[in-house]
């Protein structure tokens, strides 16, 4: 087990050096998205319009923030379960996301999205978003603000701890 | 009677909302700890820390434990001679909601229609089990309950036949399928008997029990002990990542139920147990 620290976008060099059980520290911009900002980006999508976020080497996580208390930089922020991004995610591994991070398995078309467009997932560890919140050092609303929690925003953040999930080779941590 | 104002029933319930998110109840800590001890897998264990590392960090910096502050879930005993002054009860524990969850900067999670997801801004309406009693006191036990271990809740209709051991086997299969999905360590509340929407109603409200608190009778109590050595023996572990550490507890409820019958619900709550009871 190897522990890796990365900055985004990621290289397709980093993407391939990391096996499932690694422990990844993440630094740099990452992008969140959850259940209705993903419908959204889709039916962009397929009405021809580009996405509200750079793709190449980017990373997506799956969390709504608590609301922004007065003087922080971001409220409680941690992952939520990734399998009700399954529908969507492989759509954007095809655009060029490298990374999603979340928590809790994926679907077996989401491993094979992942395994053709070479991305990984990440584990974050869910319900420790007071934890996690000490990880980011910018947090932006750049698309959808009418969607609240769930709207995009654009994090800078820092050694932020996460385990590999599912790698490009197959690996796969929950598979016990 | 006796009469309760709403100002008084609203305050109470915007705390304990604002508490609830921040403070993780001492049994709930106290079983982490527990089971970091026992853990045997390296990983595990390191999850288990940062658990207990989040809960001292959310207290101290008065950051919500989890980003999902939860739906509001009530369940009141309400006592015969008392009558609240001012409104309702069912107003004065939603206005309670209203004012916790934008005082405490917490998320407001809740969708006014499910099919057109729009959200109502303010959290509520809370889900509100009122039990009639004697007496004058009002008993509110409030829980904020995340979506995605509710997600991995299930409900069958047994038949008679299928018993105790029918029972154990769709309580363990429930943990298994849910699998890391409901952010493991979790608790486990099993509702058998009633009717349908009664086994569920049982299976949620036996959460609001202690960890350390066993079911009062014996048979149901082992049944509880059982039920967990066998979830913990799936090797689920803490976030679904491989571990001893699948669940902290498992309460067990049962009430009586037709000849036909035998309904069990599975009701899943994160680590993250969020509770508090108020009683004016």
């Amino acid at each position: 087990m190897k522990e890796h620290t990365i900055t985004t976008p990621l290289s397709d060099e980093a993407v391939a050096a990391m096996r499932a059980g690694d422990r990844v520290l993440l630094s740099g911009v990452i992008y969140t998205a959850r259940d209705a900002a993903h419908r959204r980006m889709i039916e962009r999508l397929d009405c021809g319009e580009h996405l509200p976020i750079p793709v190449a080497g980017q990373v997506i996580y799956y969390v709504g923030p608590t609301p922004t208390p007065p003087g922080r930089v971001i409220g409680s922020a941690g992952p939520t379960t990734s399998y009700r991004m399954d529908a969507y995610a492989p759509r954007l591994l095809e655009l060029g996301i490298k990374a999603t991070i979340g928590k809790g398995p994926r679907s077996a078309a989401m491993i094979d999205a992942m395994r053709k467009h070479r991305a990984v997932y990440l584990a974050a560890i869910g319900g420790a978003g007071a934890l996690l919140a000490g990880c980011v050092r910018e947090c932006e609303i750049v698309a959808y603000p009418d969607l609240g929690p769930e709207a995009v925003r654009r994090l800078v953040v820092q050694l932020f701890p996460a385990i590999v999930a599912n790698d490009i080779y197959g690996g796969n941590i929950y598979v016990r | 009677m006796r009469n309760i104002p709403f100002e008084t029933i609203a305050e109470a319930v915007a705390q304990a909302a604002v508490d609830a998110a921040h403070l993780l109840p001492h049994d709930v800590l106290h079983a982490l700890e527990q089971a970091r001890e026992r853990e045997r897998a390296p990983l595990a264990k390191d999850i288990l820390g940062q658990l207990i590392e989040n809960a001292r960090i959310a207290r101290e910096s008065h950051m919500p434990l989890c980003q999902d502050t939860g739906l509001a879930v009530f369940f009141v005993r309400l006592g015969s001679r008392v009558q609240v002054q001012g409104g309702s009860l069912a107003d004065a524990l939603n206005e309670g909601v209203r004012r916790g969850y934008s005082r405490g900067c917490l998320r407001r999670s809740v969708l006014g229609d499910p099919l057109h997801q729009v959200n109502t801004g303010d959290n509520t309406p809370a889900i509100i089990h009122f039990e009639p009693v004697d007496g004058d006191e009002l008993a509110i036990d409030f829980m904020a309950k995340g979506g995605g271990c509710e997600n991995m809740s299930r409900i069958a209709m047994l038949t008679p036949a299928d018993g105790r051991r029918g029972v154990i086997d769709f309580v363990v299969e429930a943990v298994r399928k849910a699998d890391g999905n409901p952010c493991p360590p979790i608790i486990v509340g099993v509702g058998i008997g009633g009717t349908f929407e009664l086994a569920a109603i049982i299976a949620k409200k036996t959460l609001l029990r202690r960890l350390d608190e066993h079911h009062a009778d014996p048979h149901l109590a082992a049944l509880e002990h059982e039920i967990l050595a066998e979830v913990n023996a799936l090797g689920i572990g803490p976030q679904g990542l491989g571990g001893d550490t699948t669940a902290l507890g498992v309460h067990v409820e049962t009430a009586p139920c037709h000849i036909a019958s035998l309904p069990v619900a599975v009701n899943i709550e994160c680590h993250s147990h969020r509770t508090r009871r108020i009683t004016l």
